[in-house]
């Protein structure tokens, strides 16, 4: 917690985006969480990713539960549409919303209490159901707000501060939203920007359910020797499958690598993404492929990120529903109530 | 790069950019906070330590601290440092019982010729360790040029009285209307050392036809300055003409507009931007309704049977050669004459030593300077000593304090039979500011003000009396919200890198974007590196050792708001927010453990 408010000056060379916004113009208020707090990291990153992707603020919903991670949208973009529901409510919430008005960006912001224990339901359903949204845990395995007792997403085996060894099994988010069939499914690490940024903005280009889970290791609480979410950890069992170049604009695309090495994604919104393979023989379409991955390598204690698993091609909840197209809020009268030859028209065909 | 070694003195210093551009190295920084605080007094204090005439300058000062200010590279006016010195000038309470007391004399004899800024510091350095000081100038009070040259309506008597005042009586001898005519003759009275401080009293002439017919109505600027200052001259005709750019041609225009002169213009050769004058001399000298025209030439004075009528003057224009070298030439439009009834000549001043023979012992260079070492202040001969304009010519008044410092301590090193080559290193002080979690010992929320306006007396009252001050200062209010303007650049950012953990947390909260975690490279590698770009290269890389990931924490000292935020979102304390007070030696103040040499 500061006691002063984030100065308004910035650095005289600022680039500025194609709104003419630089980077500061998508900040809100300075962070109330604890010095060093990871979530601080994955707010700098949606800052930067918002404004490398142009966007106006006031296209942008955040929608969070409870929880530290569920505060953060307070620190970021501080000129959007923001609801913080109650615990483990977020999905329902942004899933309400969306149906009422698709023309918004959805960032649903949420922690690993949030949605894998409390919400987890919510998350479920939101992710089965494939609303188009960037869905984002901040996930430190524990629960910073109460003093740090284990989360749900904890591994089994680690410690917690005080030594004592958790032995529940974890629930791995990844895992769970890749069997749900969400259609983007990413793994990060807020000390790792260079990869989440352009994780968060491809996200956020993505038509359907995304979701990344970004590992945001609790500095009060969960950065100890003996913990798998503490920063040391992660650095030294990060197995990274492949890195992402989020490029805006439909100009073609050169990017100067060795064949071979480089897929192109074209997203729904004619956004491209350049993904740099590291782990030659990882396949992102592949969803059983990425599973199987995915636990083979939990199994050896490492961390898979990177993009795990994209459809490009996929739909979103509106488009399995065939929903009005305008926001709810547009529709006049005439409309919702089109008057009784319509009704009778309707009643006809049910006949 | 290398890990930047912040025990190295300069590190810190250059990053105070303000007390790095003094000459004096006033430490501008703390002095400002304890205007803030309301110790009008203390800061008083630490302006009289450094430079000596803290009310004097904080009217007149030249102020290359101000174009240094972090301030200006950060919004558009940099800190009003300059007025808030004269602020704790105003505002102080006695503080006769804070200076150095006469104390009993050693013995050694210095004498001083010329009694103004720079022998005035020498003396003040001197007298306390128990130096007979004796000064001696023609004119029949101490200040020099300060007294002579700069008008009242700038700088009143009775600042002038009061800070030389505080000199000569810690127990300096001033011989007034004493003006040395040879210095054989002083260096016959076997003094242990003389300081030459008799400034460049010689106004440049301007030797073009007509000079010498319509001589009763040009006047060469800083004598009759000085004229003007003693009483001596109390009008001029209603038409005047200032030739020159700089501040002296300021000061005569403005003073001009005092004595009658009701058409008053200034004329300069260059262009108005390339003027030597400061931009805010310039400011006044147009308030008062001064046209300044630039780019005429004057070719000839214009009289009728020797009484001035005018002055012809050359329409030019700037021409730049291949390596941007300015030449002023010939526009090809036809001569223009300006009607005046008088002419103040305003184009430059120089040094003039009749009155040291030629066997002395001082040798001089072609220009017709002293030989002076400019480190340690010493001519060829080991016993005189040069400083203030007579050292290395036309200078503002702070250069004349900061080279009598360094002159004050290679006599009182010759005279204990010291090495006066070795000059110890200034005394430096660095602590935490860390008061709680997130408390420090300064004020570090950045305040968004504007510049304050120093309020001025009103035109028609102001150009009534040439007695009158025309700035009248800060009120307490004003220089309240001027001294928050303040980044506190002495308050450092230190960082620790066996504490940091590589968390990205200072990255995320820097304002400025001045850090930036990064692979190390080559400077100019780094700089491309950075967050943000790095368009002073002259600022300097803060660069840490290598990290846990092999990485480098690497700090832009750019732009730098010292808000202090990296520190107060750091969970370990890697970074840390410290004072940095450096203490330049004077002489007697040091306790040498470490010393540079002079070459």
């Amino acid at each position: 917690m500061t006691y002063i408010a984030k100065p308004k000056f910035h650095h005289p060379g600022l680039k500025k985006n194609e709104l003419g916004y630089t980077h500061r113009d998508y900040e809100g208020k300075i962070s109330t969480l604890c010095a060093g707090c990871g979530h601080d990291s994955i707010t700098a990153s949606i800052i930067e990713a918002c404004y490398e992707l142009s966007i106006e603020p006031h296209r942008v919903a955040k929608i969070s539960g409870i929880g530290c991670s569920s505060k953060t949208p307070d620190y970021f973009l501080g000129n959007s549409h923001g609801f913080n529901s109650v615990h483990g409510r977020m999905p329902s919430v942004l899933t309400g919303a969306n149906l009422a008005n698709r023309d918004l960006i959805y960032l649903g912001v949420s922690g690993d209490g949030d949605s894998a224990s409390i919400g987890f339901g919510q998350f479920a359903h939101s992710i089965r159901r494939g609303v188009n949204m960037t869905y984002i845990v901040e996930n430190n395995g524990v629960y910073g707000l109460t003093k740090g007792q284990f989360s749900a997403t904890a591994d089994r085996g680690s410690k917690s501060k005080k030594g004592v060894t958790n032995t529940d099994n974890a629930i791995d988010l990844v895992a769970i939203a890749l069997q749900l069939g969400a259609t983007f499914v990413a793994r990060s690490f807020s000390g790792d920007k260079a990869q989440l940024v352009p994780l968060i903005a491809a996200a956020i280009g993505h038509k359907g359910a995304s979701f990344i889970d970004v590992i945001s290791p609790c500095i009060a609480f969960n950065n100890h020797a003996g913990s798998t979410k503490s920063f040391d950890y992660v650095r030294e069992h990060n197995d990274a499958v492949n890195r992402l170049d989020v490029l805006v604009g439909r100009d073609p695309i050169a990017v100067d690598y060795a064949p071979g090495t480089v897929q192109v994604v074209e997203q729904h919104d004619g956004s491209k993404i350049a993904l740099r393979k590291i782990d030659a023989d990882y396949d992102p379409h592949d969803r059983l492929g990425a599973q199987t991955f995915l636990a083979r390598h939990a199994a050896k204690g490492q961390i898979v990120t990177g993009l795990l698993y994209v459809d490009p091609d996929a739909e979103d909840l509106h488009s399995h529903l065939n929903t009005v197209e305008a926001p709810l809020n547009t529709l006049e009268a005439d409309t919702l109530c089109p008057g009784s030859a319509a009704l009778d028209k309707f009643n006809a065909s049910l006949r | 790069m290398k890990p930047t070694d912040i025990a190295a003195p300069d590190y810190f210093h250059k990053v105070v950019d303000c007390q790095w551009a003094c000459p004096a190295h006033t430490p501008v920084p703390e002095y400002i906070r304890l205007i803030a605080q309301g110790r009008y007094s203390d800061a008083y204090m630490i302006n009289w330590k450094s430079n000596v005439f803290p009310g004097i300058l904080g009217r007149t000062c030249d102020r290359p601290c101000e174009p240094a200010c972090r301030r200006g590279r950060v919004e558009e006016t940099p800190v009003a440092i300059c007025r808030l010195k004269r602020v704790a000038a105003d505002f102080k309470d006695d503080i006769k019982h804070r200076l150095p007391k006469p104390s009993a004399k050693n013995g050694k004899r210095v004498a001083f010729v010329g009694g103004g800024p720079a022998s005035l510091t020498v003396a003040r350095d001197l007298a306390p360790l128990g130096y007979h000081c004796t000064v001696f100038d023609g004119d029949p009070e101490a200040g020099g040029m300060m007294r002579t040259q700069i008008p009242k309506f700038r700088l009143p008597n009775s600042v002038i009285d009061e800070e030389t005042g505080y000199i000569l009586n810690l127990g300096v001898e001033f011989k007034g209307g004493h003006r040395i005519e040879s210095m054989k003759a002083l260096l016959a009275e076997k003094y242990d050392a003389i300081f030459v401080g008799s400034g460049a009293p010689r106004g440049r002439e301007l030797d073009i036809p007509g000079r010498k017919e319509a001589a009763a109505h040009v006047h060469i600027g800083i004598d009759w300055l000085s004229s003007v200052s003693f009483g001596h001259t109390d009008k001029i005709g209603k038409r005047v003409i200032v030739l020159g750019g700089g501040n002296t041609a300021m000061d005569c225009c403005r003073t001009a507009r005092r004595l009658g002169g009701e058409d008053v213009k200034v004329i300069v050769r260059s262009g108005f931007e390339e003027m030597k004058a400061s931009p805010w001399e310039k400011e006044d000298a147009i308030h008062e309704d001064i046209p300044i025209l630039n780019f005429l030439v004057p070719v000839a004075f214009i009289h009728d049977n020797g009484k001035l009528t005018g002055i012809t003057f050359q329409k030019v224009k700037a021409e730049y050669d291949a390596k941007g070298r300015r030449n002023l030439v010939p526009s090809g439009e036809p001569d223009q004459t300006l009607e005046c009834d008088d002419v103040l000549v305003a184009v430059g001043q120089e040094n003039a030593f009749p009155w040291i023979e030629q066997d002395c012992g001082i040798e001089f260079d072609k220009w017709h300077m002293p030989k002076v070492d400019p480190k340690t202040f010493v001519s060829t001969n080991p016993k005189v000593f040069f400083g203030g304009d007579a050292a290395f010519g036309p200078k503002n008044i702070i250069w004349a304090v900061a080279q009598g410092h360094d002159a004050a301590l290679s006599i009182h090193k010759m005279l204990s039979g010291e090495d006066i080559t070795e000059r110890p290193l200034p005394e430096v002080h660095v602590s935490s500011q860390k008061m709680g979690i997130h408390e420090w010992s300064y004020d570090n929320d950045i305040s968004n003000d504007k510049r304050f306006k120093v309020p001025h007396r009103d035109k028609v009252i102001a150009l009534k009396d040439i007695r009158t001050e025309v700035e009248l200062g800060y009120d307490v209010k004003l220089a309240l919200g001027e001294a928050h303007r303040c980044l506190n650049c002495d308050v450092q950012t230190v960082f620790s890198t066996s504490l940091c953990i590589e968390c990205d947390a200072c990255v995320d909260i820097c304002p400025m974007d001045c850090i930036t975690f990064t692979e190390n490279g080559e400077e100019t590698d780094l700089r491309h590196l950075l967050k943000a770009p790095s368009p002073h290269p002259d600022q300097d890389l803060y660069v840490s050792s290598d990290l846990k990931t092999g990485r480098v924490m690497v700090k832009d000292e750019d732009v730098c708001l010292h808000c202090g935020l990296c520190a107060e979102r750091c969970p370990t304390g890697a970074w840390d927010m410290q004072k940095y007070l450096i203490e330049m030696t004077h002489a007697g103040s040091a306790c040498p453990t470490k010393s540079r040499s002079a070459a």
